[in-house]
């Protein structure tokens, strides 16, 4: 269980050199994948619907792909590889126009292991004539404050899929931001529509990375204002609910799993594995909570249980064992007015889905 | 009533201290004529005698506040100046229909409060200054910065000029209301008054001592004609002049008064810290960024054959330097060596030992072949030095035979490698040796290991296993959770499995504190992919 993907209805109808990809890339065949762009860039092909229309497409073919658990995680990883190593074939025979449109930084929210998505946007901002530093993923924020005090860039790109990581993406805003650098960012963590991302006082968010190159040729993005603090963006943190329940996300979830023990016969018979993979399901749900705790949005905690609820319908686990553990982890929070709000939805909107 | 009239015409209905009251007082009635003075009032308004039509002797303001009829007698005040001095008036009705005036003098009230009010500004000025200063460590935008806020808040054209580098200016230069752009110049200060003096440190002149005339034209931008009045001030840095400062007023503009000269100087003061503090930070991390360079992990790729993929993620965020290291050399001949350790301890000191071995390691490359004497003359080396840091490595020589891979494997002190099987199995090399730096003989064995397409052998540092986290926050991640997911990770690429185990231990961390981590894959390609040329990524 990791966290739900955004699906995207306004992309367009897959190419037949997205047809061949997504074969070579599921066989693991580093080099038919590569010759299938390859060949296509020498019959001609537009080097941007390449890059967004084949490789993206195909990208997040993959990611649905594991969503719907017909792919396992190790796979899609392999898969995601062998388009990274297909991106990095095609970057090196695409034309490099002049350098003249301005510098951008492009980096993943530090925990991020999608990388593709932001080199994908460093290749279409270099294609349009953008002076690129991409950073990558794995970049702890820390090294990119640095980076930016270097290099002074025009703006910032932060490229974020785990909604989990938002906390942590708003660190990152708000530090790029006391440098004096505007931020513009894009993926699925931050919501639909880019909810997320007004909320955390980004000074802009792209759909994807055509919308993105299109903002940023058309125009410089507003300074930030003089240093604030994240707590300026969300004043609901002073009540200290997110700090209390990621602080003692640990604690919650011993709580509820003994619990679980208690109320559920079938649970004292599992076996160490399937234990660790209820902590770890009991984890996410924690920490799900926390990230909606800290954005202030029910929807972030409802749409990931529905979501879950979903996932374990198709693994043939019934969603209503989900029940007892929002119930218990209420009893755990009932001092919390917030948390004991969001968990209270997620039950209803649970119990409305399965029933 | 005559003009003559005099004091004794007072009406009786005024209490006879009014005449001496301190407030100027006039009474005058519905058609505005004064009826009576008091001596506060002849002080002021030295006409305003009883019979004087009221416009004729006192300030417009004063008149047109009695003439109005919107005026709420007795409540509102109106304000007005008189000659230098500012007063306020209100006005009492007197049962006959005529109105009593009273002037309040409020000239120190009004001076204090607009004192106030540019003391304030100048302050709220300066703060924010400091703020949007301090955001950047990069020169040429704290030098962007700069001029935006002077040409926003001091003058109608700002230049931020940099001390001369090899005959050129580095400057930003600002018109109000525009953003600031970086230029670099080609110019001679002494071609502008007062320039000189201030890029070498010396007291500003005084502005009204720059003739604006003098001023050469690359300091006009296109969109001012002239300038009227120039402040050029020195940028004081850390012990050195950081730069000078130039404002330019439009020959519309008010000239600088002194205050604001002492505005701008305050300000440059600001931009002169700003501006060192940045340079020194530029300096600082162009030393940091070489030093480092030389010290982190390579880059891999496929050698002769022979995936390689490494990854690494050191103990500190704030560093990028740590203990664990890894290197793949191709040997003369053919084939490669790859290795992997840990130094004890962490940080930049365990990095630099790091560089020392890795140094080493590739010095004794043409003995390759025997990884036991390589290790033994590393043994020596390191005991030969005053540092007592020790290290523990796996040595790995992998050969292409065909469409296999041969590994050579030797183990000093460190963690088994594991051997991911096409089928899933994950096996580990075991084979013995001493860790590097300690006892002065070393001993081990080198082992043999068979690598089909597909397959892969792992090296891994002990901050992967030893990461503490997990639903629970408090156990370690571990070998056999670590072997449970490599199963799942037969036939992975290279670096697509690093990448995999170093984000599970991540993410079993939760953001928890951990040490040094580094892991590298060594891979027999699979499928059409085994044509790819070395490199080719």
């Amino acid at each position: 269980m990791s966290h739900p993907v955004t699906r995207d209805d306004h992309s367009r109808p897959a190419p037949p050199t997205a047809e061949r990809l997504w074969d070579a890339v599921i066989a693991g065949d580093e080099r038919a994948a590569v010759d299938t762009v390859v060949a296509a860039l020498d019959d001609g092909a537009d080097p941007e619907e390449l890059l967004l229309d084949v490789i993206g497409a195909v990208q997040q073919r993959i990611g649905l792909a594991w969503a719907d658990n017909t792919i396992s995680v190790a796979q899609e990883h392999a898969a995601t590889a062998i388009n990274e190593r297909v991106v990095a074939s095609l970057a090196g025979r695409l034309p490099r126009p002049q350098l003249d449109r301005g510098r951008v930084t492009v980096a993943c929210v530090d925990g991020e292991w999608h990388a593709l998505p932001a080199r994908l946007l460093t290749e279409v901002l270099t294609l349009r004539g953008f002076r690129v530093d991409y950073l990558g993923a794995q970049v702890p924020t820390p090294h990119l404050i640095t980076h930016l005090h270097r290099t002074s860039p025009d703006v910032v790109a932060l490229s974020g899929s785990i909604p989990t990581r938002l906390p942590v993406a708003h660190a990152t805003i708000t530090a790029c931001q006391s440098a004096g650098i505007p931020v513009m960012v894009g993926g699925a963590a931050f919501g639909p529509e880019g909810r997320y991302a007004r909320l955390l006082g980004a000074q802009a968010w792209a759909p994807d990375a055509r919308a993105a190159a299109d903002r940023l040729a058309a125009g410089p993005l507003p300074r930030p204002q003089a240093a604030h603090q994240p707590i300026d963006d969300l004043p609901h943190l002073a009540d200290q609910e997110y700090t209390m329940v990621s602080r003692s996300s640990a604690a919650l979830v011993r709580a509820v799993l003994a619990g679980l023990e208690e109320r559920v016969p079938a649970m004292r018979d599992y076996t160490d594995l399937q234990r660790q993979h209820t902590a770890e399901d009991l984890a996410h749900i924690v920490d799900f909570l926390a990230t909606a705790l800290y954005v202030g949005e029910a929807e972030l905690f409802t749409g990931f249980l529905t979501w879950t609820a979903g996932i374990l319908s198709a693994r043939g686990v019934p969603a209503v064992s989900l029940l007892p553990a929002l119930d218990l982890l209420a009893g755990e929070l009932k001092d919390f007015p917030r948390a004991t709000a969001l968990l209270s939805a997620a039950q209803d909107e649970l119990r409305a889905t399965v029933t | 009533m005559s003009l003559e009239a005099d004091r004794s015409a007072v009406p009786t209905a005024v209490h006879p201290g009014w005449a001496s009251a301190p407030s100027p007082a006039l009474l005058v009635d519905v058609d505005g004529v004064v009826l009576a003075a008091n001596d506060a009032a002849l002080l002021v308004l030295p006409h305003s005698g009883p019979g004087r039509e009221l416009a004729d002797c006192v300030p417009g303001w004063l008149a047109e506040a009695h003439r109005s009829t919107s005026i709420d007698l007795g409540r509102d005040a109106v304000a007005g100046s008189v000659g230098e001095r500012t007063f306020t008036a209100t006005s009492v009705r007197v049962p006959d229909g005529s109105s009593m005036w009273w002037l309040t003098e409020t000239t120190d009230v009004t001076r204090l409060q607009d004192e106030l009010r540019t003391e304030r500004e100048r302050t709220t000025f300066l703060r924010t200054a400091s703020d949007d200063l301090l955001s950047s460590l990069n020169v040429v935008r704290t030098m962007e910065v700069a001029a935006e806020l002077a040409a926003a808040r001091l003058a109608d054209v700002a230049w931020v000029i940099e001390p001369e580098v090899r005959g050129r200016h580095a400057t930003a230069v600002c018109v109000r209301g525009q953003r600031a752009r970086a230029v670099t110049l080609d110019i001679h200060p002494h071609d502008l008054p007062g320039l000189a003096e201030a890029l070498q440190g010396f007291p500003p002149v005084p502005s009204r001592w720059i003739d604006p005339a003098l001023a050469p034209e690359w300091v006009l931008p296109d969109s001012i004609r002239a300038t009227g009045s120039m402040v050029v001030t020195a940028l004081p840095g850390h012990g050195v002049p950081a730069g000078a400062l130039i404002l330019l007023r439009s020959t519309e503009a008010q000239p600088f008064s002194e205050s604001e000269e002492a505005v701008a100087r305050l300000f440059a003061a600001r931009v002169g810290a700003a501006l060192s503090a940045a340079r020194l930070f530029e300096e600082q991390s162009a030393i940091t960024e070489v030093l480092t360079a030389g010290l982190l992990p390579p880059a891999l790729q496929r050698v002769d054959g022979v995936d390689f993929a490494g990854i690494y993620r050191p103990a500190q965020d704030t560093s990028r330097l740590g203990g664990d290291f890894y290197d793949v050399h191709p040997l003369e001949g053919g084939g490669s060596l790859a290795l992997l350790g840990d130094v004890c301890g962490k940080g930049l000191e365990a990095a630099v030992l790091t560089g020392k071995i890795r140094n080493t390691m590739q010095a004794l490359l043409p003995m390759a072949g025997d990884h036991l004497r390589m290790l033994d003359l590393l043994n020596a080396a390191l005991l030969s030095t005053q540092d007592p840091r020790f290290a523990t490595m796996v040595l790995a020589s992998a050969v292409r035979v065909g469409e296999q891979v041969r590994l050579s494997l030797t183990r000093a002190g460190h963690l088994p490698p594991l051997i991911i099987r096409a089928d899933g199995r994950v096996e580990e090399v075991f084979g013995r040796g001493s860790l590097v730096g300690v006892l002065p003989v070393i001993d081990g064995s080198t082992e043999q290991i068979l690598l089909d397409p597909g397959e892969t052998c792992l090296l891994y540092t002990d901050g992967i296993i030893e990461a503490r986290g997990g639903p629970l926050g408090d156990e370690m991640f571990g070998e056999a959770r670590l072997r449970r997911a490599l199963a799942g990770c037969a036939g992975m690429p290279a670096e697509a499995m690093v990448a995999h185990v170093l984000m599970l231990a991540t993410e079993w961390l939760g953001g928890a504190s951990h040490d040094d981590m580094a892991v590298l894959a060594i891979a027999a390609p699979v499928g059409s992919d085994r044509r790819a040329p070395d490199g080719d990524r």
